[in-house]
């Protein structure tokens, strides 16, 4: 679907940009040192589409930005009050219907949920607080799931295989039953490495290795030190 | 088991795609999936077992336990819960000694609650293994455990046929159709199978779209696209492979009109199904048929070999030569959003329904990845008629945006529920007249998705130019809990239906419920009101799909209609905390003295 032959111009919040024709907005955007923040999306995966916080506008309709493939002379606006807002009230939900405990998460500062929520300047959620009853698997030797922590972005379920076959899958739907499934047999045949991924994709603390924490203390991590999105934002000066 | 199994996969070529059929025959045979099934499949079909059990779990009517040899799938929509259904479900408890959602302890009997049926003309009602049971009552839930405990077969136990066309022995139902209004395009009494067609083939495909464009036929499932542009549309994709698919999935509570055409008139239905292949160059036409009409779906299977042996179904139709189509049907199982087109093509191809995201569209890239045209049943009817007397005679009818007639599932607070062919413009209080509604409080439109409207705006129109609708009016009456009994009902029918995909539909509905329920229990003030309207537009825009989009629809339409009902409820002290709740606190002290707690002041 991406042209790598053909280059194409748009505009970002009257930003002029270029990319390859079809490329997801949302990668384009970074490539021209504009951040647009996601939670589903990982460069090379199909896109999913389903945190929705990557909302923009796309010549006067919300769209997705994972999901948009750029087009000549788009016009896009990423950073207007409106979508902030709407960013700010989804990463609000997702905090509140999920148990997001940051200070004994391992996750805490490599967390995309948590640097979002600082990006956004959440302090309180406007939402009540769910609590809700949620399990822990702890079954394979070398990860353990904890759906507590889960946001449901399908990144895992897009990503981690075993032999060619998914390690997790959505079970359930519905607002009240939707969860992350971990297929126990496969992921116990997971190897360091394989762990390893599973970790690092996930966006929060739901997917963790076993027998190791606090490598790097907290105060030292990756968003500890920089806003997330301001690495992007620095090529463009 | 295993023998079994393996003859299931087998018969379905050992396909992932067709998982969906192979897992209603495990469910059909064992009355649920079990270990081993799932086991078997995943061996079978290459996957892992999750990626199974993402599938099952996704439809009402899959189970990874025990239904009861027979199951008994009882309607909770609003409408069931005012025709009756408290009733109905005590008797149910008494005669079994069991509480809903259980199965008896010898897993005889499993009593279950579930989503729209599609009989809101005729309720209480229920299935029991995919047979129809309506207008129940405590007499005849009685009589039906009798019959169940005495080992009777399924048909055995339907005592009663609705009209004469749901008698045919395939069929034997006692669903009645209730056709209170005949139309012109829909119903007219001279329509003869195979007329249309020929007339189809004398002309090229491309003036058969360009005829049913001109009609201005919008798509009669809700959407309202234009029907000719959308076959142009997948013409335009090209390639030799492309698909029909014939929407019947009407899920919308409150919305029946699918399912009269299907029984009363289905050749009509086919017959407008061999068209559109024939506009759009397909071979292959599906019927998806959601699970809870599988009642009719031997009926339709006959009616379909009927159409094969007059030759107006399989190879050089109706004698043109390399004029191929036929069609199948395939049975959904128990999922509201696959309605959405991309949703129902996802679940055909045996997947979760999860609405794709767009684009490409189904027109470029649909089922199997083919060019796909997806129409709702009666927009294929409609058809027919275009073709028979022309564009022009089509657009006499209705309105100037809104072409032709309009079939309406009217139910709830009236006198005469049932399948009312109008012409598109036709007004609001007309339809409360003519279905004999008395002191009428609200009207909802379209469904739960669409809107709830009160007597200020009956004298509005039906029509995409207005109130847009994809075929169904509930009447409220005024003595009803217009937020108790509809909007909480609906909010939870969103919540379950919702396929989780999209955060803010996931999470968010479930928010703006108990927020509705707190106000409901008297804990709410004025800043939970425009709270709860602020935050019920947020799926509106941030959704991937229509049922995203509309899921707080029932919120936003009865705070802007009907505000003075939440004003009524709330607290207006400014001393007021809302966290504090009198009833908890006094609990200890009322228990103590045996005493019942009464609330001081105004409460549901």
């Amino acid at each position: 679907m991406v042209k790598k032959d053909e280059k194409i111009s748009f505009e970002i919040d009257g930003q002029t940009c270029s990319a390859w024709a079809g490329q997801p907005l949302l990668d384009a955007a970074k490539d021209n040192g504009i951040f647009i923040p996601s939670l589903c999306h990982v460069q090379g995966l199909k896109p999913a589409g389903s945190c929705r916080i990557c909302n923009v506008n796309v010549n006067g309709r919300n769209m997705t930005a994972c999901t948009t493939r750029v087009s000549a002379g788009m016009v896009v606006e990423n950073h207007t009050p409106e979508l902030n807002e709407l960013r700010k009230t989804i990463i609000e939900v997702l905090f509140v219907s999920g148990n997001h405990f940051c200070p004994s998460c391992e996750k805490s500062g490599n967390c995309e949920l948590q640097a979002l929520g600082y990006r956004y300047q959440m302090m309180v959620p406007r939402f009540p607080y769910e609590f809700p009853v949620k399990g822990v698997d702890a079954r394979p030797d070398l990860i353990y799931h904890d759906r507590n922590r889960c946001i449901m972005c399908k990144r895992c379920v897009r990503s981690i295989t075993k032999d060619g076959k998914h390690v997790f899958a959505l079970n359930g739907r519905g607002g009240e039953h939707l969860h992350v499934a971990m297929d126990v047999d496969l992921a116990s045949q997971l190897t360091e490495a394989e762990a390893q991924e599973a970790m690092d994709i996930c966006p929060v603390g739901a997917i963790l290795k076993k027998e190791q924490g606090f490598l790097v203390p907290i105060g030292e991590r990756k968003y500890d030190k920089a806003p997330i999105g301001s690495d992007i934002e620095a090529q463009n000066g | 088991m295993r023998e079994n199994i393996l003859s299931i996969i087998e018969k379905y070529q050992k396909d992932h795609r067709r998982l969906m059929d192979i897992l209603i025959a495990i469910q059909d045979t064992y009355r649920h999936i079990p270990d081993e099934a799932v086991d078997i499949l995943a061996d079978q079909l290459d996957l892992s077992k999750v990626d199974v059990e993402q599938t099952i779990s996704f439809y009402h009517f899959l189970s990874r336990e025990p239904v009861g040899k027979y199951a008994i799938y009882l309607n909770d929509s609003a409408v069931a819960n005012i025709s009756g259904r408290a009733e109905v479900v005590q008797a149910f408890e008494e005669e079994l000694g069991i509480s809903f959602n259980n199965v008896t302890a010898d897993g005889l009997i499993g009593m279950w609650d579930t989503a729209d049926i599609g009989m809101n003309d005729q309720e209480p009602a229920a299935l029991i293994n995919g047979a129809v049971f309506t207008k129940l009552t405590p007499k005849k839930v009685k009589n039906l455990v009798a019959g169940i405990k005495a080992g009777k077969d399924i048909p055995d136990l339907v005592t009663e046929i609705g009209e004469e066309v749901n008698g045919p022995a395939a069929l034997s139902t006692m669903v009645t159709n209730n056709i209170r209004q005949k139309g012109a395009i829909l119903f007219s009494d001279d329509y003869e199978v195979g007329q249309a067609l020929k007339q189809a083939i004398a002309q090229t495909p491309e003036e058969i779209v360009t005829e049913v464009k001109q009609s201005n036929l919008r798509g009669r499932g809700g959407a309202g696209f234009p029907a000719g542009l959308k076959w142009d549309f997948c013409r335009q994709s090209g390639g030799d492979e492309v698909y029909l698919i014939c929407n019947a999935d009407e899920g919308e509570p409150g919305t029946f009109k699918d399912r009269v055409i299907l029984t009363e008139l289905p050749k009509l239905l086919f017959e407008g199904m061999a068209i559109a292949g024939y506009a759009i160059g397909a071979k292959q036409g599906i019927v998806y048929l959601r699970y809870e009409y599988r009642y009719m779906q031997a009926y339709l299977e006959s009616i379909l070999q009927e159409l094969r042996d007059q030759n107006f179904l399989g190879k050089n139709i109706a004698g043109k030569a390399g004029f191929d189509f036929d069609i199948r049907i395939q049975l959904g199982a128990g999922a509201y959003v696959c309605g959405e087109e991309t949703a129902l093509i996802e679940s055909l191809e045996g997947k979760r329904g999860e609405p794709r995201n767009r684009p490409p569209f189904p027109v470029q890239r649909g089922y199997l990845d083919k060019p796909t045209v997806v129409n709702n049943v009666e927009t294929l009817c409609s058809v027919v008629q275009v073709i028979l007397e022309g564009a022009e005679w089509f657009k006499s009818f209705g309105t100037s945006e809104s072409a032709g007639t309009k079939l309406l599932s009217l139910s709830g607070d009236c006198k005469n529920p049932g399948i009312y062919a109008v012409e598109w413009g036709v007004t609001v209080q007309k339809l409360i007249r003519r279905a004999g509604a008395t002191n009428v409080q609200a009207v909802q439109i379209g469904g739960p998705s669409g809107m709830c409207i009160g007597p200020d705006q009956f004298n509005r129109q039906l029509a995409f130019e207005d109130l847009a609708t994809g075929g169904s009016l509930i009447f409220i009456g005024e003595e009803r809990d217009l937020l108790g009994d509809f909007v909480v009902n609906f909010m939870d029918f969103f919540i379950d239906e919702s396929c989780g995909s999209c955060a803010p539909c996931r999470s968010l509905n479930v928010i703006l419920r108990n927020k509705l329920l707190k106000i409901l229990d008297g804990k709410g003030t004025n800043q939970d009101i425009d709270e709860l309207y602020k935050w019920a537009g947020v799926g509106r825009v941030t959704n991937r799909c229509g049922l995203g989009q509309t899921a707080a629809n029932p919120i936003l339409s009865t705070i802007e209609n009907f505000r003075h009902l939440y004003e009524d409820l709330v607290e207006t002290n400014e001393n007021f905390v809302s966290t504090f709740d009198l009833k908890d606190s006094v609990a200890e002290s009322n228990a103590a003295v045996d005493r019942e707690f009464v609330l001081p002041h105004k409460t549901r």
